[in-house]
């Protein structure tokens, strides 16, 4: 089922003379782990904030469960169905304690207060904050304060998670544990998650993986489809993973050898399984 | 040294005073300062220190807390002070001295009364998290929004201005380092230098104070803030009678000050 879409979305802020969106087309499955992929000012962004009606196309449309998101009396509704995770932390953790935080969607919601306390533990449970939850965010680390913001996306009960680089300002470990959780709720929980980031690694363990440039989607498929496309990736100012970039090589020095093994061990498999045939002959 | 700042800071626990309703602490806390104005004698000031003590006591706060957080207000105690002192008439401790007897118990008092004041505020912010504060406030004020008063958004900016305090001040220390380490100097100089020295932090910290609040705006918005129209609370405030118990000792604490106030004690 088709939980997002975009039908030809243009997009242009205003007093911008350059589109950011250029007509993009794009479904997105209930239950897919989608990773969006793009350097700076590739309009990854702007779409993830077409998402849930922060912005809407200047052409175009977006649908969320056939709701048009321009639609301003359905506004609600749209926001309730997508959850947002944004890049800094602290500019979206709105109380002083975890546990008022992650409560303050569904009291906007108007749940009732037995229901929201359920809903908040729940939560907290599932990124393993729930420790923390009478702490204040600001002792918190960066990594736990972007697990708390996704904790407080979750007590909304949303059906997609949209997270617009939510490790941009995290450490590695920041980086993994918030990678994790994402991960997990996506397996566990059979949440719709769409990933915007700029780091290859993030993107391994997607479904999909949507590659942006210049407010275009440039390349659409299975992460090791599209990183297999090394020139295509290379032109649009993104690296590939290093096993990808291994391999690549080895296949630029004649080696006969696929592109599609991401993972470290798949890809030392390939290449023993390589040596073991030639050296068989 | 930025990061001693005690405003509006909350130490949790789980204490009889945490537990009050946060209404109940801020009615007795307005009884506690209307008692502290009608405190005329040595007798109703110990009374009012006992009280602030056992509080203290039972909310597991530390006085060093409390000290720590009079720092800023030691001008104001000190001038305060010193002017009842000299400019009390009365019985002069030394023949021809301008310092009387009842001008030192008067600064003494003085000093009481506003130590006492701001422990006695301490205390409620100390014991009580911000947003059960402004969550009480917001209950407390509920009926003036009869007539037009934005009670909701006034407790809601209230609670997100103490939740940006501590993220301000880290950005405030981290933008002193950075100037600090190309150079700039905050210590030295006539006062007209260091408030010019002081420009170069003040502009990027509200630049960034401004971003941040755009994108707290767009984060609450998609967490679907609409206002305080339909909205429910997760922690329902209910009335104990614990709180019952606590008005009824404000009330008896209250009169016994305004009783010895009669005899002068």
């Amino acid at each position: 089922m088709t939980v997002i879409q975009f039908e030809q979305v243009h997009f242009t802020y205003p007093g911008e003379p350059r589109e950011s969106l250029a007509g993009v087309d794009l479904s997105i499955e209930s239950g897919s782990f989608v990773a969006v992929l793009g350097h700076n000012g590739s309009g990854k962004s702007t779409l993830a904030k077409h998402m849930n009606a922060i912005l809407t196309p200047t052409e175009g449309r977006v649908l969320v469960h056939g709701i048009d998101t321009a639609d301003a009396d359905r506004l609600l509704e749209v926001r309730r169905k997508v959850g947002m995770v944004f890049q800094n932390p602290d500019n979206q953790i709105v109380a002083n304690v975890v546990e008022d935080d992650v409560a303050f969607a569904p009291e906007n919601l108007g749940v009732p207060p037995e229901e929201i306390r359920r809903r908040v533990d729940e939560a907290l449970r599932q990124v393993e904050m729930y420790e923390f939850r009478q702490h204040a965010p600001h002792l918190l680390s960066g990594g736990q304060k972007q697990r708390v913001a996704i904790a407080g996306v979750i007590a909304m009960q949303p059906e997609i998670i949209v997270l617009d680089e939510p490790t941009a300002m995290l450490d590695p470990q920041g980086r993994r544990e918030v990678i994790d959780t994402i991960r997990r709720l996506c397996r566990e929980k059979g949440m719709t998650v769409v990933l915007i980031t700029h780091h290859m690694d993030e993107c391994v363990g997607a479904d999909r993986l949507v590659v942006m440039s210049e407010g275009r989607v440039v390349a659409d498929g299975s992460p090791a489809a599209v990183f297999s496309e090394v020139e295509l990736m290379e032109r649009e100012g993104l690296s590939v993973p290093e096993t990808t970039r291994l391999l690549y090589d080895l296949r630029a020095a004649g080696l006969d050898l696929p592109l599609d093994a991401l993972e470290t061990n798949a890809c030392a498999e390939v290449i023993a399984a390589h040596i073991q045939s030639v050296c068989g002959e | 040294m930025l990061k001693d700042v005690t405003l509006g800071q909350y130490f949790p626990g789980d204490t009889v005073v945490h537990r009050l309703d946060p209404r109940t602490k801020i009615v007795l806390l307005v009884v506690y300062i209307v008692a502290l104005f009608q405190a005329s004698g040595w007798w109703s000031y110990a009374l009012l220190l006992a009280a602030t003590a056992a509080v203290m006591l039972l909310g597991h706060i530390r006085a060093k807390n409390i000290f720590k957080g009079l720092k800023p207000m030691l001008f104001i105690i000190v001038f305060t002070a010193l002017l009842n002192m000299f400019y009390t008439p009365g019985r002069p401790v030394v023949e021809g001295w301008i310092i009387t007897w009842e001008g030192i118990e008067r600064s003494v008092q003085m000093i009481l009364r506003i130590v006492l004041l701001i422990a006695g505020t301490f205390l409620l912010t100390y014991t009580t998290s911000p947003i059960a504060l402004t969550d009480g406030l917001e209950r407390l004020m509920s009926p003036l929004k009869r007539i037009g008063v934005p009670v909701h958004e006034m407790t809601l900016m209230m609670s997100m201005a103490l939740r940006f305090i501590p993220t301000l001040i880290e950005e405030t220390d981290k933008i002193m380092s950075a100037q600090r380490s190309r150079g700039a100097d905050f210590e030295t100089g006539n006062l007209i230098r260091r408030a010019k020295a002081l420009l170069p932090i003040l502009v990027p910290l509200f630049v960034s104070a401004f971003r941040r609040a755009d994108e707290l705006a767009v984060a609450m918005e998609s967490r679907c803030y609409h206002g305080g129209e339909g909205r429910t609370r997760m922690k329902q405030m209910k009335l104990q009678s614990i709180d019952a118990f606590a008005f009824a000792l404000g009330v008896l604490f209250l009169a016994a000050i305004i009783v010895m106030r009669r005899f002068h004690l």
